[in-house]
């Protein structure tokens, strides 16, 4: 036995434990196989892949199997653009499903310019972390306190802080995913239809015109938009002026013209609002003084 | 445990921290009687659990000691009127040092009320049964004093298939500046021996201890003087060091037990107390009366007349602060102590139950934490501080990236009961249990959402 032959031994012992052990890759790769549709990865492909949840599925591919399975319509996708939403309706052979637009609306105007800060808040900059801590400072315990967490865990860069610490949501680029509303310590943010154009941007629970010392655009629940507005379309509840939205139909400016603090206000389709004539203009531009 | 305390008689705890005492300021100082404010604030949730419900309507006139409101469940329980005047409003909305406002009762003091309790009877505690004598520590309004006001009479039952059989009894008082359960051990000993005694009848325990740290030799020595004969009662000294009084280190102090993850001491056949509960559980039993003042020590630097107070229950903040005097700059308040307390950023608060202290501090004091955060250089000084052994550091750094179900899954997140340790050996100032409080926070809210 000279050391040739114990190379040899050595490379075919390799070589056969080699070709048993890819024997039983193959054998598994048969036995074991997943069937899985090829349809989904097909859909996948159509999906903007953002894996946002705003469905309410985890990631897009459960979503496409969602589709197949039935259990969602393809306007369920919000991220998608319409045409890719069609392409999938169209491909599947179902129907698209009705697409209403929604988009993220934050129930606060209190930005620093009108809302008192009781007393300043330093430590990590989170809204979440502020909180914690007696609430964050904010005159208004339920008022945005304007860190900007919301803006962080947008994935689309629909949300920007304003100069005055006022989270602004473009209707255009949000879809809805929800991840503001959830990580929002006060819980400002609510999904709404595009098509709500009336809306109360105040959470203050106080009753009367106490809180109007701590934010100027406060709802003080004195009831002008309910009257002004038709039968059922806004009713009082909690001390805060409620827009059943069921009737939104019936909505108009008119709701607005007379509320004394600007909280209710009618959204114009260009991402502006506009509050009533009746309202105080703010035309202070700098913060109030803290305290 | 360093091979040190290992060989070392004193009974302590494995890592932990040893703050600045500033202890010095009051505890000398005997608890003292604070004036009724003109107008009392109290909130209907004061205790964890279910908030109370109001039993009284406006224009009311109501004694000092007259219950107010009647627990609004197993676990909550009833309040009492402070002072003797007429009520104003019973749901008025009140700032709170956590933040959201609360309903809140609002009784105007009548001027020319004395402190006299006036709704009181006497009552034969040695007569009652176990279950009698929960009933009567539900009906005092009795919560836990120490902070976390958890009702008393919920950890006199523990659960079905365990028995307590050790009474531990917290007099360590490990936080900074507070000493109002020092000036108790002083000053009510007779009254802290009679509540345990109670305590120890409801729930069947067969001994009691109380720990007391050894900076507090004057107490340790009042308490030894007055235990009972019958040896039941035992008091030992053990470690200063923070966070000693925390349930689950106290416990392993003096009983080397470990309270086992996600579990209550009761599961060991433990239940733990506070001093102040227990003195307050003394007094108010024999006299069938509510709990409507408690000890409080108001300290820090930017307060004129530091000392320790006892304060009825719903004085507003700023009527105390009033009181003792402020400097004018004092930049932070906090209710309770300075390591687990709550900033308050309202002075509309009122002293509710769970309050323990309120430290005033000025700016220069406030300021030595620098605000400037620098990444964590994996220095391990919050493992060693971590009184429970967590890994604060990875707990830390999953916080950063929000990986908030990993930390509970795979880091223990929930065992953590945010004694601020490892955010205060951190060189990097990184606001550990900040993170760890808000983590908490939203797990809560998903679990919430998935419900």
């Amino acid at each position: 036995m000279g050391e040739l032959t114990s190379n040899l031994i050595a490379i075919a012992f390799m070589a056969g434990l080699g070709l048993i052990l890819a024997g039983i890759l193959v054998l598994a790769n048969k036995r074991l196989y997943v069937h899985e549709d090829p349809r989904i990865d097909d859909i996948e492909e159509l999906l903007p892949a953002a894996n946002c949840g705003a469905c309410g599925s985890p990631g897009c591919r459960p979503f496409a199997e969602g589709l197949i399975n039935g259990t969602f319509e393809p306007s369920r996708c919000t991220v998608n653009t319409e045409e890719s939403v069609r392409i999938i309706a169209d491909y599947l052979g179902v129907d698209a499903g009705e697409t209403n637009k929604k988009v993220a609306r934050l129930a606060c105007a209190g930005g620093k310019h009108v809302a008192l800060i009781r007393a300043s808040y330093s430590g990590l900059n989170s809204c979440r972390g502020a909180a914690l801590v007696s609430g964050g400072g904010k005159g208004c315990a339920w008022g945005c306190l304007g860190m900007g967490d919301c803006a962080v865990v947008c994935d689309f860069n629909a949300i920007t802080i304003d100069k005055h610490g006022l989270p602004i949501v473009d209707e255009g680029k949000c879809t809805a995913c929800g991840n503001c509303v959830d990580v929002c310590p006060k819980d400002l943010f609510k999904l709404h239809s595009i098509e709500h154009r009336l809306f109360v941007a105040c959470k203050n629970l106080e009753k009367g015109d106490e809180p109007k010392t701590e934010c100027e655009l406060v709802c003080t629940a004195c009831e002008r938009c309910v009257v002004d507005s038709p039968e059922g379309l806004i009713t009082l509840g909690n001390h805060l002026a409620v827009i059943n939205y069921d009737k939104n139909s019936l909505a108009s400016p008119i709701a607005v013209e007379h509320c004394p603090t600007g909280a209710i206000v009618w959204l114009d389709n260009r991402g502006g609002y506009r509050t009533g004539k009746a309202c105080k203009p703010t035309i202070r531009k700098k913060p109030l003084p803290i305290g | 445990m360093t091979l040190l305390e290992r060989f070392s008689t004193r009974k302590t705890f494995g890592h932990g921290i040893h703050p600045i005492a500033h202890k010095e300021a009051t505890a000398e100082l005997a608890i003292r009687r604070l004036p009724f404010a003109k107008q009392m604030i109290v909130p209907l949730a004061q205790h964890l659990g279910a908030p109370a419900k109001a039993i009284v309507s406006v224009g009311q006139e109501v004694v000092r000691g007259e219950p107010i409101a009647e627990p609004g469940g197993f676990v909550s329980v009833p309040m009492h009127s402070p002072v003797t005047g007429v009520v104003k409003s019973i749901d008025t909305l009140v700032a709170t040092a956590s933040g959201p406002k609360t309903p809140a009762m609002i009784i105007d003091t009548y001027t020319a009320s004395d402190q006299k309790v006036l709704f009181e009877c006497t009552a034969d505690i040695r007569q009652l049964s176990p279950a009698e004598l929960v009933r009567a520590v539900q009906a005092s309004g009795m919560v836990g004093l120490g902070g976390a006001a958890f009702p008393s009479h919920v950890k006199l039952l523990p659960p079905e298939g365990v028995s307590i059989d050790t009474v531990i009894i917290n007099g360590c008082e490990c936080e900074p500046y507070l000493t109002c359960d020092h000036r108790i051990m002083l000053e009510y000993t007779d009254k802290l021996i009679l509540g345990i005694q109670m305590v120890m009848e409801a729930v069947t325990a067969k001994r009691a201890i109380i720990g007391v740290e050894d900076n507090k030799p004057d107490a340790f020595a009042m308490i030894q003087s007055k235990l009972p004969k019958d040896g039941s009662i035992s008091c030992e000294l053990v470690e200063t060091k923070y966070p000693q009084g925390a349930e689950k280190m106290l416990i392993n102090s003096l009983l080397n037990k470990e309270v086992p993850s996600g579990g209550l001491p009761a599961e060991i056949g433990v239940a733990v107390y506070n001093v102040g509960t227990m003195a307050q559980l003394g007094d108010l039993l024999p006299q069938s009366r509510g709990l409507i003042e408690r000890v409080v020590t108001v300290s820090g630097y930017g307060v004129n007349k530091p000392g320790n107070y006892l304060v009825p229950i719903g004085t507003p903040l700023r009527f105390v602060l009033e009181q003792v005097g402020l400097k004018d700059d004092f930049s932070k308040i906090i209710m309770g102590g300075p390591m687990m307390g709550m900033t308050t950023a309202s002075l509309d608060v009122a002293i509710t139950k769970g309050v323990s202290g309120i430290v005033v501090l000025e700016a220069p004091e406030a300021k030595s934490e620098t605000p400037q955060v620098f990444p964590c250089i994996k220095c391990g000084a919050c493992l060693s501080a971590c009184p429970l052994y967590l890994n604060p550091s990875m707990l830390g750094q999953l916080a950063m990236v929000r990986d908030y179900q990993k930390m509970e899954s795979a880091y223990h997140l929930n065992d953590c009961f945010e004694c601020g340790c490892c955010s205060y050996v951190c060189p990097s100032n990184i606001p550990l249990t900040q993170y760890f409080r808000i983590a908490k926070a939203i797990n809560r809210k998903i679990k919430v959402k998935q419900l």
